[in-house]
C-alpha cells in the first residue's frame, strides 16, 4: 500500500488545501452537470485537468496510469449502447449477423465514460498534490465533524503499519502453502481456504484491538483527554481566494459552454 | 507492495460520472443525516477510548481487504468488513468506521468518486451496517440455543450486507439513467450474491477465531435494546424494501425509466432551449462519419496544444523564480 502523494514544489502543491478540495468538488460537480454529448466542453475540461497535471510536475503519464482504475466500472453503463432510446441502427458484424444499437445510447455511454475518466484524474491530482494531514485539516476547517476527522486521521496513521502486518500474514500463508511441482493444487476445499483466510482476518482484528489499547495508553500518557488538540485555523489568503474565485468562474463558463453544445 | 483494486475488483465503488447529480446529492444528504445521528450516539455511549479504537479498527478493515483466497480460475474472495465491524463495535460506531474506510478509499486511492462518495457511503457504510446489524441480531436471537448459531448469524449478516448494498447500487444506477434496471439489478445482484459468499465465509472464519481466542469481544455487537432499535428496524425495512423493489423494477423497467426521464427532463428542456448548434459536425464536410472523425482529431489537437502551451508557460517560471532569488 502506497500513498499517492508525490512531493514537488509546484504552485499547485503550494495552494491551500481548502482551495484544492473545493475546486476539485466544483470541477466534478460541474462536469457531472454537463449534459451528455457536450464534446467541446469535455475537451476543455480534459485540457484543464491535463494542464494541472503538467503544472504540478507530476506529468500526464503518472495521472493516466492511476486513471485506469475507473475503467472496469464502465461495464455498468455498457448496456446503454444496446438499450438506448430509439432509433436503433443495424450494424452488420458478420455476413448474416447484425447487431442493433442505438446511436443515442452510444453517445450517452461515451459521455459517461469520458466524464468518469476526467473526474478520476481530478481526484488523483487532489490526492497527489496534497499531503493527507493537510487534506484532513482542510476538511476540518470546512466543517467536517471533529471526531470524524480524528478517526480518519488515526486510521491513516496506522494504515501503513497494519497493511504491512497483512502482507506478513499473506507471506506466512504463502510460505506454508507449498505444493510439489506437478501435483494437483495443494490445500483443502474452497471453504477450508476461506476459513484459513477468516482466521487470518480474525487475528488481524485481534491484534488491531490490542494495538488500539496501546495507542490509547500512549495517547493518555501524552495528556489525551478525549479531544485532539485543534490546530489554529486561519482564513484563506487573498491570493488563494482569488485563485478559487477564478477557478470557479472558469468552471461556470465551461458548464455554460456544455449547455450550448450538448444535449 | 501496492494497493491494487484492479486485481481485487470491488464493483461496489461507483466512480464519478455514473450517477446523476440529483441522485448523488440526495444520497449525500441521506448519508450526512445518518452519520450525524451516528456521531451523536457514539458520543453518548462511548468513552474517549473509542477514538483510537475506531481509527485503528478502520485501518485494519481497510488493510484486511487485501486478505483474499483463490476460489477458482483466477477469481478470489475477499473481505469488505461491514459485518465484522458491527460484531466487534456495535452498529453506530461501525457506521463511522465504515464511513472512514469508504472515504479514505475515495480520497486517497480514488476507489469510488468524490461526488458519488455520498452514495458509496450510503450503500457500504450505512446500508451495509444496518442490514448486517439487523440480520445478525435477529439470527443470533433465533439460533440462541444452537452452537453454530453465532456463525450462521455472522455468515447471514455478511452475505446480506453485500447483496442488499449491491441492489441499492443497481437501483441508483438505473435511477440515474446509466444502466437499465432489467440489466443492472440481475447482473449486480448475481455478482454480489457470489462475492457475498466469500465475504460470509471469511467473516465466519474470523468469528470462529475470535470465539476461540477472545469470546468476550463478541458481546458488543449483540442487540442492546435501547437506542439501536431504530437502526434494527431501519435495516430490516431497507432489506425488505430493496428485496421487493428490485425485482419489481427489473421486471418493470418502465417505472424507473419514467423517474429517470423526469430527471432527464430538465436536461432535454435545456437542450431544446439552447440548441443553437443543431448537429455537431464540421461545416464543409458532407459525410457525417468523416466530419465526426475530423472533429475528434481537432479536439485532440486542441487538448494537446493547450496543454503544451501551458507547460511551456510554466517552464519559464522556475527560471524566473531563480533569477528573482
Amino acid at each position: 500500500m502506497q500513498e499517492l502523494y508525490a512531493h514537488s514544489h509546484s504552485g499547485i502543491h503550494r495552494l491551500d488545501a481548502r482551495v484544492k478540495v473545493i475546486f476539485t468538488l466544483a470541477f466534478v460537480l460541474f462536469l457531472s452537470l454537463a449534459p451528455a454529448r457536450a464534446w467541446p466542453a469535455y475537451i476543455l475540461f480534459l485540457s484543464l485537468v491535463l494542464s494541472a497535471a503538467v503544472l504540478s510536475r507530476l506529468g500526464i503519464g503518472f495521472v493516466q496510469k492511476r486513471a485506469l482504475l475507473a475503467l472496469p466500472f464502465a461495464l455498468a453503463a455498457l448496456p446503454l449502447i444496446f438499450t438506448g432510446p430509439p432509433p436503433t441502427v443495424l450494424l452488420p458484424v458478420f455476413p448474416g449477423l447484425q447487431l442493433s444499437y442505438s446511436p443515442d445510447g452510444l453517445g450517452r455511454f461515451a459521455s459517461i465514460a469520458l466524464k468518469s475518466w476526467i473526474s478520476v484524474q481530478a481526484a488523483i491530482l487532489l490526492a497527489a498534490t496534497t499531503r493527507f494531514p493537510d487534506l484532513l485539516f482542510a476538511l476540518q476547517q470546512l466543517r467536517v465533524p471533529k471526531i470524524f476527522v480524528a478517526i480518519v486521521g488515526l486510521m491513516w496513521r496506522y494504515l501503513f503499519v497494519i497493511s504491512e502486518e497483512v502482507l506478513r500474514l499473506l507471506r506466512a500463508r504463502a510460505s506454508r502453502s507449498a505444493s510439489l511441482p506437478g501435483a494437483r493444487r495443494a490445500g483443502g476445499s474452497v471453504a477450508w481456504r476461506a476459513r484459513v483466510t477468516g482466521g487470518m482476518a480474525g487475528s488481524l482484528f485481534l491484534r488491531s484491538l490490542e494495538r488500539s489499547d496501546r495507542v490509547y495508553s500512549a495517547m493518555l500518557s501524552r495528556g489525551y483527554n478525549g479531544e485532539l488538540p485543534a490546530a489554529e485555523s486561519t482564513p484563506l489568503a487573498p491570493a488563494d481566494r482569488r485563485a478559487l474565485a477564478l477557478g470557479v468562474i472558469l468552471l461556470t463558463f465551461l458548464w455554460l459552454l456544455s449547455l450550448l453544445t450538448g444535449g | 507492495m501496492h494497493y491494487s483494486p484492479i486485481l481485487s475488483p470491488q464493483p461496489m465503488h461507483v466512480p464519478d460520472g455514473f450517477l446523476s447529480v440529483l441522485v448523488s446529492l440526495v444520497f449525500w444528504a441521506l448519508s450526512v443525516f445518518v452519520i450525524g445521528i451516528a456521531l451523536r450516539k457514539t458520543n453518548q455511549s462511548l468513552g474517549e477510548r473509542e477514538v483510537p479504537l475506531m481509527g485503528v479498527l478502520a485501518a485494519a478493515i481497510f488493510a484486511g481487504q487485501m486478505l483474499n483466497f483463490t476460489v477458482t480460475g483466477g477469481t478470489s474472495g475477499h473481505l469488505l468488513g461491514a459485518a465484522i465491524a458491527v460484531i466487534l463495535l456495535g452498529p453506530w460506531p461501525a457506521i463511522l468506521v465504515m464511513t472512514s474506510v469508504v472515504s479514505v478509499q475515495a480520497l486517497l486511492f480514488q476507489d469510488g468518486g468524490i461526488l458519488a462518495l455520498g452514495a458509496n457511503i450510503f450503500n457500504m457504510a450505512i446500508l451495509g451496517v444496518a442490514v448486517s446489524y439487523a440480520v445478525y441480531s435477529l439470527l443470533s436471537r433465533l439460533f440462541k440455543r444452537q452452537s453454530w448459531g453465532l456463525f450462521a448469524a455472522g455468515f447471514g449478516a455478511a452475505w446480506s450486507s453485500i447483496f442488499v448494498a449491491s441492489l441499492a447500487l443497481a437501483l441508483q444506477l438505473s435511477l440515474s439513467g446509466t444502466s437499465p434496471a432489467n440489466i443492472a439489478v440481475p447482473a449486480m445482484g448475481a455478482i454480489h450474491a457470489l462475492i457475498g459468499i466469500g465475504e460470509g465465509l471469511i467473516t465466519t472464519g474470523a468469528l470462529a477465531f475470535l470465539y476461540a481466542a477472545r469470546r468476550d469481544l463478541l458481546k458488543r455487537g449483540e442487540a442492546r435494546p435501547a437506542g439501536n432499535r431504530g437502526l434494527l428496524v431501519g435495516g430490516v425495512l431497507a432489506a425488505l424494501v430493496l428485496a421487493v423493489l428490485s425485482p419489481l423494477a427489473s421486471s418493470n423497467p418502465d417505472g424507473l425509466e419514467w423517474v429517470a426521464e423526469q430527471n432527464g427532463f430538465l436536461e432535454t428542456a435545456r437542450s431544446a432551449f439552447f440548441n443553437i448548434i443543431p448537429d455537431y459536425s464540421l461545416p464543409g464536410i458532407s459525410n457525417p462519419a468523416l466530419a465526426t472523425i475530423a472533429a475528434g482529431i481537432l479536439g485532440v489537437v486542441i487538448v494537446f496544444s493547450m496543454t503544451y502551451a501551458i507547460a511551456r508557460a510554466d517552464k519559464r517560471t522556475p527560471a524566473q523564480e531563480s533569477m528573482q532569488r
